[in-house]
């Protein structure tokens, strides 16, 4: 009998969900992505990418090394950190560009805050926006899909559909010169960073993900929705500009597998949903009005950092809870 | 007390224990400003330097003359004096670098860790001490902004003093010598001296109130805020 009763303290109920499986399901919703970014940039796509991956690992191994701390290669969060990066980058970036990038984000953004968990904005984010500041012309290198293989020289260098939207003033999509056709945006085969060109396979990821509960559907459709009211006011209703803006550049890499990581987004949902609608109308000012074509990694840096201050506003109140009035206190004095 | 304090000690401890930018925190500014490169870092270090000197000297002299309640006043026209002079000499003698130090020559007169040596120290010290204090804070100014300015010039223009590196100068981190990338260098240097003096015994240079400061026991609005949280303490006491 005694056998059978274990003494436990709380929690009793347990989840079989782990840190491990979690950054599992994201790297398996991320491979279509990855898979198509090599079918249009070729081996290199794949040569930035193990790159990327390799010295973030190397930099998470060191770091803990250096730091006298438990080694946390097992979390596989460093590998998601290294894929999401190459993702963001021009598959034309020179290799040691990518390995700066994953040292960046993970031993300056990850682990100078403390680790997995405690880092207060995106890693991989961040080290794209420092490789975009400090490597202004290499990060915007562009070439258009199946003309690159392995050397960078003789590929064609290509707008991506962002740049061209920039020009489409009030939605008149005349004006944009070189915009592939929606079914190509869909696809993918257009200039663009190595993950963001194909919308279908980031759709396919995103859905996986839904699917399986790891990620939490509030933030990616604030966002997403965001974004679609406020091209639908700035196109004058133009269905297809709205299309565009919303395919186009890293909307969906940014808003299913960015804006959604757990560190660095509000707990619950109304905080959430505040977090989504920052991130669009930032995203939209950016694009519409800014000097760069793109803004979806500045918008999630920013809200980032507002986080903690939208967790602060959003509290649940617990259940019964009576605010204390002001008068007691003066009553008191 | 500070009097006691051999002339040794009063320069050395702005090298690293009491260094201003990277301990006291002052003079931020043109810390971040100037440093872009190891030429204007150096140029704006071995101004205010000169400054220090010079304005730590005359207000030393004066102590004993200067009214306590127009104090400030008399100190900032010392202090714009003797910016003006060194103005005019670099304007003259070396107009390259007073382009490249633009406004920020100028604002030595409102800058923080002159006007904090005269009230902290010159105010009530010997003119002999005081020259020390102001040439030790000013070595120990000059040096972190050189260390600043090498590291980011290195690192975010490829060159050391305006002659190009050749591996580095193909493709500089353009951050580092942009705002954000000041800032980073500016933290790491001010940890990496933090855990220097920690390693010799000093308290680390943190935000925790008064006590923390390494200028607590010299400083006069330290002794103030105490006085006078002891006496609110004792007047709530009365009144219970």
């Amino acid at each position: 009998m005694a056998k059978k009763l274990t003494v436990s303290p709380s929690p009793h109920v347990r989840s079989s969900e782990t840190t491990t499986g979690i950054m599992l399901d994201v790297i398996i919703s991320l491979v279509p992505a990855l898979i198509m970014s090599v079918v249009y940039f070729g081996l290199r796509a794949l040569a930035l990418s193990a790159t990327t991956i390799g010295s973030a690992v190397l930099a998470e191994y060191i770091s803990r090394k250096v730091m006298k701390r438990n080694g946390t290669l097992g979390d596989l969060s460093a590998v998601v950190t290294g894929l999401i990066l190459a993702l963001n980058l021009p598959s034309t970036l020179p290799l040691w560009m990518g390995a700066v990038g994953s040292v960046i984000a993970i031993v300056v953004v990850k682990q100078m805050f403390g680790g997995i968990g405690q880092n207060f904005v995106n890693p991989a984010m961040t080290a794209r926006i420092i490789l975009m500041v400090s490597f202004p012309t290499a990060m915007a290198k562009w070439v258009a899909p199946f003309s690159v293989r392995w050397s960078v020289a003789d590929a064609v260098t290509t707008a991506t559909p962002m740049a061209s939207l920039a020009s489409a003033k009030g939605g008149d999509l005349s004006l944009a010169e070189g915009l592939p056709s929606l079914a190509q945006m869909l696809i993918g085969n257009h200039g663009g960073s190595m993950g963001e060109v194909c919308s279908l396979a980031l759709l396919a990821g995103a859905l996986y993900l839904l699917l399986r509960r790891v990620i939490s559907p509030a933030i990616p459709f604030s966002f997403i929705g965001t974004v679609a009211v406020c091209m639908v006011i700035a196109g004058k209703g133009n269905p297809e500009f709205v299309a565009y803006q919303l395919l186009g550049g890293g909307l969906l890499l940014g808003a299913f597998f960015m804006a959604t990581d757990y560190t660095t987004s509000p707990l619950n949902l109304k905080g959430r949903i505040v977090f989504g609608i920052g991130c669009g109308l930032i995203t939209s000012v950016i694009r519409l009005f800014g000097s760069l074509p793109e803004g979806v990694s500045f918008s999630i840096i920013l809200m980032n950092i507002l986080v903690p201050h939208i967790e602060r506003l959003t509290t649940a109140k617990p259940f019964g809870f009576v605010k204390e009035k002001k008068e007691k206190e003066a009553a008191k004095v | 007390m500070a009097e006691k304090k051999s002339l040794g000690k009063e320069f050395s401890k702005g090298l690293l224990a009491e260094n201003p930018t990277l301990r006291l925190v002052l003079g931020t500014c043109p810390t971040l400003a100037t440093t872009t490169s190891v030429t204007s870092a150096l140029g704006m270090g071995l101004a205010a330097s000169v400054v220090l000197v010079c304005s730590n000297i005359v207000i030393s002299a004066l102590r004993k003359v200067i009214p306590d309640k127009v104090r400030i006043p008399a100190y900032v026209v010392v202090i714009a004096s003797f910016v003006t002079i060194v103005q005019m000499l670099v304007k003259a003698f070396a107009p390259e670098l007073d382009e490249q130090l633009g406004v920020y020559l100028p604002l030595i007169v409102v800058n923080c860790i002159i006007l904090g040596r005269a009230e902290a120290f010159a105010s009530k010290n010997p003119v002999l001490a005081s020259a020390v204090d102001g040439l030790g804070m000013g070595v120990g100014f000059t040096a972190a902004l050189f260390l600043m300015g090498a590291v980011r010039e290195i690192l975010g223009a490829g060159s050391f003093a305006g002659i190009s590196i050749p591996v580095l100068s193909g493709n500089p981190m353009l951050i580092f010598i942009l705002p954000p990338g000041g800032f980073f260098v500016y933290g790491i240097l001010m940890a990496t001296a933090n855990r220097i003096a920690e390693s010799r015994g000093k308290p680390r240079a943190e935000l925790r109130g008064c006590e923390a400061c390494p200028m607590a026991s010299s400083c006069k609005l330290n002794k103030r805020e105490t006085e006078s949280e002891g006496a609110s303490v004792e007047s709530k006491e009365a009144a219970n």
